[in-house]
């Protein structure tokens, strides 16, 4: 775990400050990252590909993560299968599947051509829609899960108590439901946050170079670009940013508790 | 009303949830040569294509499974380890370490991939391009989810039976081995069956750690979907889902009580 894990970090911080092309400061890569015209506006999209991402996550998982507090047992068991198995399995197959349903020969534009709803084929991918849409889909069961975890912590007489004194349903809602689940929401939506920042594989696939990401940005320095020490110190901020969310939104452990893996 | 309404967009969830990978099966068993869907009609060539006996995607399966079952291992032992310290030790920083343990989970895998391929190559730990380093680094991101999984059966397990088992003459080890072992056999399997998904599936240290001579499933995979529209992808793709279904159904069955509490 030492060697494997913190050496790694470590090795990837320290050749940051020294493998030096571009000045003679320690922190000079760092420097010419934030004045490039590049990187700052990728450091930027990456903070705010992952911000849209957990907003739609959360509009989309709250309600479903109320309904799985609700259903029957039955139900809840097909609901639940219907978000692990996704969770689990490889974001590169998923991630594939979706461009066989999203490009422009694909499924999806397909049906729609079929049912004259449109005319020629929209592009669905290759853009910021297919980065949502891919990066959603694989981060949705980690915000349903911590939802879904305090949900089940509420007691329904609160909400029926709320009605009995009169209160509407949204009302109800508003100032007791919304107010007893906030500790899934808050956790669920660090936690995607905080994934979505690293992303890779998906706006790699589903998006185009105007899309690039801090983790594909890292690589291209990395590789085409041969520049060890700009795609360290890309690196390093990356990991900065994660931290630093980490650290704003809440301790780490409370996090692991959340991934549903286990319920105390 | 509202309650149909609900349910409709469930439907509508799980359909996104649920589609982009089954839609690979499809395709798996098409006979065109191309993505097209729907398959212009059944055929197993693309199955046959990919079990060619000195093909190298059958390589790259051992390989894969090779890389999974030896993570697994690896991480299972470690991990156990370690959430048996954290959850019966007593001492200061027990919440600092465990965080540690778990920090895997959260790191940027891009950052922590670059590292490894800078360590592996300093460090000579294992030669690049065998298993050992992958096995190595795979095993870091399943320890987290081993931790966590024993640490909550644990965390259930009665502590006094431990304490009398010890009462009764049995050794350190005879009571890990006769009493608490058995009693937290579902977390460790649970563990282990995650911690192989986790290796089964990783594609970006692997594109890191893996040399032409030595390459996992996921790490071919990524190489030819930029370019290759051979539904040969397709079936890679149902194999690797394949082994992930039943081990996150064998996992769920061994969780049940708790998951569906």
């Amino acid at each position: 775990m030492l060697v494997l894990f913190v050496l790694p970090l470590a090795w990837v911080l320290f050749r940051s400050i020294t493998s030096l092309d571009h000045g003679t400061a320690w922190y000079s890569n760092y420097v010419a990252f934030f004045r490039s015209t590049i990187y700052p506006k990728v450091l930027l999209r990456t903070a705010g590909t992952a911000l849209l991402v957990t907003a739609v996550c959360l509009i989309v998982g709250y309600p479903f993560a109320y309904l799985m507090s609700s259903a029957s047992r039955r139900a809840r068991g097909l609901l639940l299968a219907a978000v692990l198995l996704p969770m689990w399995s490889s974001v590169l197959v998923r991630t594939w599947g979706w461009t066989v349903l999203l490009q422009d020969t694909g499924i999806v534009n397909g049906i729609l051509i079929n049912l004259g709803l449109i005319q020629k084929p929209v592009h669905l991918m290759r853009n910021t829609l297919g980065v949502g849409i891919g990066m959603t889909q694989v981060l949705l069961p980690f915000m349903v899960l911590p939802l879904f975890a305090s949900m089940r912590r509420v007691d329904p007489d609160y909400v029926r108590a709320a009605a009995g004194l009169g209160a509407s349903p949204w009302r109800a809602f508003m100032r007791v439901y919304l107010p007893l689940t906030r500790g899934g929401v808050l956790i669920g939506s660090l936690l995607v946050f905080v994934i979505a920042l690293g992303f890779f594989i998906t706006p790699a696939l589903l998006g185009s170079p105007a899309n690039t990401m801090l983790s594909e940005q890292i690589i291209k320095l990395l590789g085409p670009a041969r520049d060890p020490g700009l795609a360290t110190a890309a690196a390093g901020i990356l990991l900065g940013v994660t931290v630093l969310a980490l650290v704003v939104g809440g301790r780490v452990v409370r996090f692991a508790e959340s991934l549903g893996i286990h319920q105390t | 009303m509202g309650r149909v309404l609900l349910w409709g967009l469930a439907g509508l969830v799980i359909a996104f949830l649920v589609l982009p990978s089954l839609v690979v099966v499809p395709i798996s068993f098409s006979s065109g040569q191309t993505l097209r869907f729907p398959p212009p009609g059944f055929s197993l060539k693309w199955y046959g294509a990919f079990f060619d006996p000195g093909g190298e995607w059958l390589r790259a399966a051992l390989s894969s499974l090779q890389v999974a079952f030896g993570a697994a291992a690896v991480s299972t032992l470690l991990g156990t380890l370690a959430a048996f310290g954290l959850v019966r030790g007593r001492f200061p920083g027990r919440r600092t370490l465990l965080a540690f343990f778990v920090a895997p989970l959260i790191v940027p895998v891009v950052v922590l991939a670059i590292g490894m391929f800078f360590v592996v190559l300093r460090v000579r730990l294992g030669v690049l391009g065998s298993a050992i380093p992958l096995i190595g680094a795979h095993a870091v991101l399943g320890i987290p989810l081993v931790v966590l999984n024993v640490a909550a059966s644990l965390a259930r397990v009665d502590a006094d039976l431990e304490f009398a088992a010890s009462g009764l003459g049995g050794g350190r080890w005879q009571v890990f081995q006769r009493v608490t072992l058995p009693l937290i056999a579902p977390g460790v399997m649970a563990g282990a069956l995650l911690s192989f998904v986790t290796s089964w599936d990783e594609v970006v240290i692997a594109i890191f750690l893996t040399t032409p001579y030595f390459r996992t499933l996921p790490v071919i995979m990524w190489g030819d979907v930029k370019f290759s529209l051979e539904p040969t992808i397709a079936v890679v793709a149902a194999i690797l889902m394949l082994m992930t279904t039943a081990a996150v159904v064998a996992f769920v069955v061994v969780r049940r009580r708790e998951v569906l509490r």
